[in-house]
Order: C-alpha cells, then structure tokens, then sequence
C-alpha cells in the first residue's frame, strides 16, 4: 500500500477523543480505511480513553436510575449488526473504492446529490453544510488532470484525504490513502496528477457557532 | 487519580459484558451498571454538561450497551474502551447533533484490508488496555495535561493550546511526545 502521509498525532487524539468536527472526522475515517497503522493508533487511543474512564471521579446515579433501567430492558431489543453504507450512486462516477465511512456521508440528507462545475476543470459536491454561515465544512473536489486546485481560504485547519489518481504540492506528492493538514494562511495551490482526474474530501474546522437558549435556535433558523 | 485498575476488575467486567451478550444476564448488566453509570456521568459532567444531562447520557449510554452487547469483540477491545466510544458518539450525536464516522469499534467493525506481515506487531486487547494504562501513568505531567484535556474537553488541539496559554506547536510537539511513548509502550516502531 501506498499511504506514505498520515494525520498528525493531534488530529488523531482528536479524533479518538471525539473532539474533532463531523468534516474532519471524515477524514480521518477515510483515511484509516487505509491506513492499518493509523488504526492500531486510533485503537490505542480509544484505550487511553477506556482508562481515562475508569479513573474519572464516579459521580453518583439518580436513586432509583438503575431500577428505572431494569425494567426498561425487556422492550430493548439487541442490536443488529449495522447494514453495509448503500453504495454511491453511480451517476457521481466514483470509479473507486469509497471508505465506508464516505459513503454513509454521500447518503446523507443534506448532502449534494451532483456534481457541480465551480470552476475550470474543477467540480464539486458539498457534503456537510453547517447549521451556520462559513461555508461547507466537507466536500468532495474532482480536479481534471493538470489542472490547479482553485484558490480558498480557511480560518482553522483544513485537511485533505485523496479518494482516487493524486496532486503534488509544495509538501510532496499526495496518491489514495494520504492525508494533508493544511494550517490556515498556507498558499495551497495543489496540481492534479496527469493521466486522470484527482478525487480529493476537503474538510475544515467546524465554523464557530453561537451557543445558548437564543442565539443558537436563532441562528439555526436564519443561519442558512 | 484513582487507583490503577487491577487485572480480575478487567476480566471480571468484559465477562459481564458476555454474559449479557449470550444470555441477556440482567445481573450481570447491573454489575455493569454498577461500575459504568457513575463513571459515563463523571466522565460528561468533566467535559461540561449539566448534572441533569449527564444523568440522561450516562442511562443511555447504558441502554446502548444493553442493545449492543452482541456486537462486543472482546477480541477487539477491552470493555472500558468499548463503553467508552460508546459514550463518545452518543454525546457527540446529542450535544452536537453530528454523527461520528468511526472505523467502528462499537458496531463490530466491517474487516478492512490489512496487508501487514499477521501477528508480531499486533498487540493483543487486554495487553493493550494494560500497556496504555501504564504508559498514561508514566508520562511527565505536561504531556499528561495535553492527552487529558484533550479527552476531557470537547476541544481539539488549537482551542487547548488557547486553554494553557500556549503556542499551539508547543501543544503539538506534547502531543506527539505522549504519542511516542505510548507507541514505545506498545512496541510499535516509529514511522
């Protein structure tokens, strides 16, 4: 296998500790697809948060909470293991194989059903758009071969998993598997491989969003 | 900290997680119960939900391990880590209304091409959970304070280094230092 570019280890304890966004935390899914190395990190790193759990000061149940519990569990029925993600239409010619965890994103409600044209020989499709303005904070690019990715700012980190053919920039040549963490205010100007198109998932930070009782419910309404 | 978690608590604890994976054993769930709840509760309520709130996760969480118990590997993951990421992306799909894509301890993962030589690299389960144990407890306490607050918080590394008054690359390089050693506590080479 060719995966020669990894998330940092900050992303991945991020993301084993659940605090990276849903966008960037696609990438790194994707990636570990691949990537059996970053999956016994993520395994390890899912263990450091099992003895984190065990060590955490217990704070004491409702009365009654396990009582409560018990008598709810006849009706819960087990779980049965979750069916496959459907497979990608075929209309968006994905002529490769998807991470699993892409295409449970690509089914999605909110998700582009399409292709878009945003540019010479440049195509999109939006996969997460947040509940507020700032742009999408996951989408699928596919560059024509030769051509520059278009130009795009971005205030936190952006992260790039290759799906399919690769680009060079100035940090080296990027094929299937291999992830790029872009820090903000870089000049990122990749170019497309020759020979076929460049298939890339570009993520970025969850955009900052307003918490509370109005600010939050107010903005999810007009936000969009 | 809390004392370090001995060998017979571990079997003790994935045992009850079989038991009631193959028999629906309501005592065994209790045990479960027992240990887990007020941890998930203490675990939510450090990373800063309401009491109220954490109360109701930490029983969901515990449904959850009900209707999930058939799907636990033991040969994938110790128990502590399997309620763990359970309770991860609960909390994430409650408090942030997101799904987490996960490579999926908690559902039994889907097998993924691993074309690596079998076996001699790999660590087995509970050697694992014991080596990271070890490594967390033998880490300088800068490095330390980065991993914790990283699991503690809901924040990534840019927002802790904001927290610790940091340069983020300082952040970082701790990190990736922690990383080493629990790498080396594992037997892993560097890439």
């Amino acid at each position: 296998m060719s995966v020669t570019h990894h998330p940092s280890d900050a992303v991945l304890i991020a993301y084993g500790a659940g605090s990276l966004g849903e966008g960037l935390a696609l990438v790194v899914a994707g990636h570990l697809a691949s990537c059996p190395r970053c999956r016994d990190q993520v395994a390890s790193l899912e263990a450091v948060g099992g003895t984190l759990l065990d060590e955490v000061a217990p704070e004491a149940m409702d009365p009654g909470a396990l009582d409560a519990i018990l008598a709810r569990l006849d009706g819960l029925p087990a779980d049965a293991p979750p069916p496959p993600p459907p497979a990608a239409p075929a209309s968006l010619k994905l002529d490769f194989d998807v991470p699993p965890a892409l295409s449970a994103s690509l089914a999605a409600p909110g998700a582009d059903t399409a292709w878009r044209v945003v540019g010479p020989g440049v195509r999109q499709l939006v996969l997460h758009r947040p509940r507020v303005p700032g742009g999408p904070t996951a989408m699928l690019l596919r560059i024509a071969p030769g051509r520059k990715m278009p130009d795009h700012g971005h205030r936190g980190l952006e992260m790039t998993l290759v799906l399919d053919g690769g680009y060079t920039d100035a940090m080296g040549h990027f094929v299937a598997g291999d992830v790029a963490e872009v820090e903000p205010d870089t000049d990122h100007r990749p170019i497309a491989d020759k020979g076929r198109d460049c298939v890339c998932l570009v993520a970025v930070d969850a955009p900052i969003e307003f918490r509370g009782p109005i600010l939050g419910p107010l903005q999810r309404m007009f936000g969009r | 900290m809390v004392g370090v978690m001995v060998e017979d608590e571990r079997a003790a604890l994935a045992g009850h997680l079989m038991a009631v994976a193959e028999r629906r054993d309501k005592a065994a769930f209790a045990a479960l119960f027992a240990f887990y709840a007020p941890r998930v509760k203490g675990y939510l309520i450090r990373q800063g939900c309401q009491a109220a709130q954490a109360e109701d996760l930490a029983q969901e969480v515990m449904a959850a391990v009900w209707r999930k118990a058939g799907l636990y590997d033991p040969a994938k993951a110790e128990a502590s880590t399997w309620v763990f990421t359970i309770a991860r992306n609960l909390r994430i799909d409650a408090i942030r209304r997101e799904r987490y894509p996960q490579v999926g301890l908690e559902d039994g993962a889907r097998e993924l091409p691993d074309d690596r030589p079998t076996a001699d690299d790999m660590v087995a389960t509970g050697q694992r959970a014991k080596l990271v144990q070890r490594a967390i407890a033998t880490l300088p306490p800068d490095q330390a304070e980065v991993i914790r607050q990283s699991f503690f918080q809901d924040k990534a590394h840019t927002a802790i280094a904001e927290d610790l008054g940091l340069p983020l690359g300082t952040v970082k390089s701790r990190m990736r230092l922690a990383m080493i050693k629990i790498r080396a506590a594992l037997g892993e080479q560097e890439p």
